[in-house]
């Protein structure tokens, strides 16, 4: 299921391309530092000046440092003595906010979150509808242990120390494709939080299949170097066939209500109606259970090579170099999507490079005039294949199986494209019953189908949403918020490369692109939403009238009887002839309205 | 005008009662044939009324709405029918209901109740427009009382245990004065009064009865304590009429005075257009207090309020009476330019007698001079 990656250092390489591709050029100042980082091990093995001024240098030996006397107290020697590799590990142990372990409530919530994406993507990848169990066991005022288990593949014996024990180390990295996870750091990063924090090791059992035998681990991350240690192996006794169950140990805080672990399983739930669920939340609570709401699995996504739009300087001069092809036209057709020969031949002529030349050596000023060229020619849009969005069906499941109103309504946008990367934009829109009349709209946030809980007002999701005027569409809406009513307003975006603005991924980079598709979906659902407001409100004015007949006409008969004093027989005749008289006439004046207008 | 009243009153109850159940009738009918009833009432309004000069009161003009029973009127339709039902049931067994409880009366209906007595005043006044006759006719009577008398008259009323005559002489109530009962046409009358002088204010009215002007001037005092009702009208036009003898109105010289209070003595009102042929005095006259009189009598004045020229310039725009008489309308607009209002009370200026002593034997010198 895992592929193998390279070492840390290209690992870590990739990590910064990713980033890089994924974010607009002006990033936060802990991107540099890790792009620096990565860059230093690739360029220069024993590691350059500034490598040391990240700051991120773990110790230095004491006696190199002291040791010394004389005119200057460092050489260039001494100083390179204490230089070498920072392990991503030590890095992530350090700025432990970007993945999401900044406080004690987010650290158990991103914990379970990771463990869930993980289990879900393996189950999604093996074409099996997933049934997770979901586990927290409050130890003492702030430790829990939590355990995610799944009935997706299982993971083969070799892998999972690597898989569980070392930081972006995974399978999706590296392919182009929809997905939860992207970069491999997430399970393990919890695990070393949990060591840290608890001291104790992420335990793993797994199985592959019915005739194979269940494993039991238990693993460390050595943060120094970034690999596994394996503190205890052992074949075990383990009850379902296939699956994984990953259970952590460490420092947190459970609250409940927005933001909660119990928030997310539910929200988790209504974007994937495909995914059974058992929650055991902490203290004993009762076991929550969100059935299956479709027996059918999303379409599998395809991998796709990158489009030319999207590709950077850089990445475009690594992927030359490591090309399988010979010549440079061969070698756009190769390595990326959408590039026809003739297309590849307008972008050569462009770039005024041979067709034939060899793209291992293209120099580095060639590059430049190659990447300029493509953003010139004319290309077509990436494929859409390998999105898998949720689906208008699914998502009116989810939100019916979840939320009690009385009006939903979904759509899915068509594919679009921003810097080269496919996304598609989701939106779900459920209205009245049971939702509280007076509060603010529920947004629900979703990148790839995980929830977003974090950093709302960040997000692009929020900003489309609140650059909408709803009032348009029958909703209350103070300037600058979010629309107010019973309203519950789902979004989902999915994309191969989705741009979040941390590694945490909690909010989703505003784009142009995507801001605009975010609007589009969004004014068609409050249309939709309007729409249904008013067929409602007319269908209330009907009930009012119909009861007004009801309530008023057997004074008419009463008083006709008072004052001509006929039986009994009479009224009550009397009665549905005048029932009848009014009704016909209620049927007229509403042919009259309808043609009003 | 000898007529027995109990004997009368039973005569006016058959008839109304046999008007009621022939349009209740009709209405059943139109609904066993599944059309929609209708009930057509002449709109009451100042808007729907014709002044004729030569029977000298406010008559219904022809427009007339209909209320056909839909489902937006069905509410009022059932409210109007058992209404109509409760004059039904008052005039079979010679009973009233006063506005008030009439109003109390539709608390048994349920649904169809009124929240607010103007709601069932409304649709009283619907009723009594629809028959063409006044709600005493229907059982129902009005809350207000009619008007204070002193003077030179005896009223004969009757004994309702008796039914021997009762005289009730106006001269002898001493510092107080006799009330205008809520109906009077069964009353006769004794007198030999010069002419009737009609007061706005009951302040003015005590005066003039305090000094026994009406002995000084042989003249019948009624008090209209403001816009007079129903019996005050009725009960100094039948007077009136009886003795043939004439009655000047004098009142504040105002917009609210003239258009208002004068008016509505001398031709009726816009709401009761139907009925004013009997609710009106025509040979009214306006003593005053006139424009002229401001000046005459060098009155102390207020300035005319927002609402009082609005009023004046209304009346002269829209009242079929006063755009018939040039005199009114001079007077009216004298009154805006002058931009002033006087009150009766205003003549104390003067000396707290001087209404006695100067102003109304000058001003009576010469009826012929009084505003029509």
């Amino acid at each position: 299921m895992k592929n193998p990656a390279g070492r840390i250092p290209s690992a870590a390489a990739a990590s910064a391309r990713k980033r890089r591709r994924a974010r607009p050029p002006a990033g936060g100042p802990y991107q540099l530092s890790l792009v620096d980082l990565a860059a230093k091990p690739a360029a220069a093995p024993s590691g350059g000046a500034d490598g040391a001024a990240a700051g991120s240098v773990p110790q230095a030996p004491p006696e190199q440092a002291a040791g010394r006397s004389g005119g200057r107290r460092e050489t260039a020697e001494s100083i390179a003595a204490r230089q070498r590799e920072i392990s991503v590990s030590e890095f992530f142990i350090k700025n432990r906010h970007l993945l999401g372990f900044d406080n004690p409530q987010k650290a158990l919530l991103t914990a379970v979150k990771e463990a869930v994406d993980n289990s879900l993507d393996a189950c999604e990848e093996a074409g099996i509808l997933p049934t997770l169990k979901v586990e927290i066991r409050q130890l003492a005022e702030d430790r829990f242990r939590i355990a995610v288990e799944d009935n997706g593949p299982g993971i083969v014996k070799a892998q999972i120390p690597k898989i569980f024990g070392k930081l972006l180390y995974g399978s999706k990295f590296h392919i182009l494709k929809q997905a939860r996870g992207q970069q491999g750091i997430g399970i393990s990063a919890a695990g070393m939080y949990g060591l840290l924090t608890t001291g104790k090791s992420l335990a793993v059992t797994s199985r592959t299949g019915p005739g194979k035998p269940a494993h039991y681990y238990e693993i460390q991350i050595n943060t120094r170097n970034n690999t596994p240690q394996v503190i205890k192996d052992s074949a075990v006794e383990w009850e379902p066939e296939h699956g994984t169950r990953v259970e952590i140990e460490l420092l947190g805080t459970y609250k409940k209500g927005r933001r909660s672990v119990d928030d997310y399983i539910r929200q988790t739930a209504i974007a994937n109606p495909h995914c059974e669920i058992w929650y055991a939340p902490p203290n004993g609570g009762e076991v929550l259970h969100y059935p299956r709401a479709t027996d059918s699995l999303p379409p599998e996504p395809r991998a796709i090579k990158p489009h030319p739009y999207g590709v950077e300087l850089g990445m475009l001069i690594r992927m030359l170099k490591e090309t399988r092809a010979r010549q440079l036209k061969a070698a756009l057709q190769l390595d990326f999507s959408r590039v026809s020969p003739r297309v590849a031949e307008e972008i050569c002529r462009a770039a005024q490079l041979s067709e034939n030349a060899n793209p291992h050596t293209i120099a580095a000023h060639e590059a430049e005039r190659l990447y300029r060229a493509i953003n010139s020619v004319k290309i077509m849009g990436p494929p859409t294949n390998c999105l898998s969005p949720i689906g208008e069906r699914q998502i009116l499941a989810g939100l019916q199986k979840e939320i009690r109103a009385s009006f939903y309504t979904a759509l899915t946008r068509p594919p679009a494209v921003y810097r080269g990367n496919p996304f598609q934009v989701e939106v779900g829109l459920a209205y009245g019953g049971d939702l509280p009349g007076d509060e603010l709209a529920d947004l629900l946030r979703f990148a790839n189908r995980v929830p977003l809980q974090y950093q709302q007002s960040a997000c692009a999701i929020t900003k489309a949403v609140l650059s909408i005027d709803w009032r348009k569409y029958g909703l209350a809406q103070s300037k600058g918020a979010l629309p107010a009513g019973p309203v519950v307003l789902f979004v989902h975006i999915a994309s191969a490369w989705v741009p979040f603005t941390s590694e945490s991924k909690e909010a989703i980079a505003a784009y142009p692109e995507i801001v605009r598709e975010l609007r589009l979906a969004l004014q068609d659902a409050g249309r939709r939403l309007s729409a249904h407001i008013r067929a409602h409100r007319r269908a209330a004015e009907e009930q009012k009238k119909r009861s007004y007949i009801e309530k008023y006409i057997p004074h008419i008969s009463i008083a006709l009887r008072e004052i001509l004093g006929f039986p009994a027989q009479t009224e009550a005749e009397l009665l549905a002839n005048l029932k009848i008289v009014l009704e016909r006439s209620r049927a007229r004046e509403r042919a009259q309205e309808e043609s009003d207008g | 005008m000898a007529r027995r009243p109990k004997a009368a009153r039973g005569a006016v109850n058959r008839e109304v009662l046999a008007a009621i159940q022939a349009s209740a009738r009709q209405i059943q009918e139109k609904i066993m044939a599944r059309k929609k009833p209708t009930m057509k009432f002449p709109v009451r309004s100042l808007a729907n009324v014709r002044y004729h000069p030569q029977r000298g009161f406010f008559e219904i003009a022809g427009r007339k709405k209909e209320r056909t029973l839909t489902v937006n009127t069905v509410k009022t339709f059932a409210q109007t029918l058992r209404m109509i039902a409760l004059s039904k049931e008052l005039l079979e067994n010679d009973d009233i209901a006063t506005k008030r409880e009439a109003y109390y009366v539709s608390k048994n209906w349920d649904e169809a109740r009124f929240s607010e007595q103007p709601e069932s005043d409304t649709v009283m006044d619907d009723v009594e427009a629809y028959f063409s006759v006044n709600r005493e006719q229907l059982g129902f009577v009005p809350e207000e009382k009619g008007g204070d008398v002193a003077g030179r008259l005896i009223v004969i009323d009757h004994d309702r245990d008796t039914g021997k005559a009762l005289r009730i002489d106006c001269t002898r109530f001493g510092s107080g004065a006799y009330s205008v009962p809520i109906s009077v046409e069964h009353l006769e009358f004794e007198t030999n009064a010069d002419f009737i002088l009609v007061i706005e204010t009951a302040g003015m009215f005590q005066r003039l009865v305090k000094h026994h002007y009406w002995k000084k001037a042989n003249c019948i005092l009624v008090s209209m304590g403001g816009v007079p009702t129903r019996a005050c009208r009725r009960f100094i036009r039948r007077l009136a009429d009886f003795k043939r003898i004439p009655v000047y109105v004098f009142v504040d010289g105002d917009p609210y005075g003239i258009t208002n209070i004068y008016r509505t003595l001398k031709v009726g009102s816009g709401n009761a257009a139907h009925l004013n042929e009997f609710f009106c005095v025509p040979q009214a006259r306006f003593l005053g207090i006139t424009p002229q009189d401001i000046v005459d009598y060098k009155l102390p004045t207020h300035p005319l309020k927002e609402v009082d020229i609005k009023r004046a310039r209304d009346a002269i725009r829209n009242d079929p009476f006063i755009r018939h008489h040039g005199e009114w309308i001079h007077a009216l607009e004298r009154l805006v330019d002058m931009g002033v209002r006087a009150e009766q009370q205003a003549l104390a200026k003067h000396g707290l007698n001087y209404v006695i002593e100067t102003y109304l034997p000058q001003k009576l010198r010469h009826p012929e001079r009084f505003l029509p």
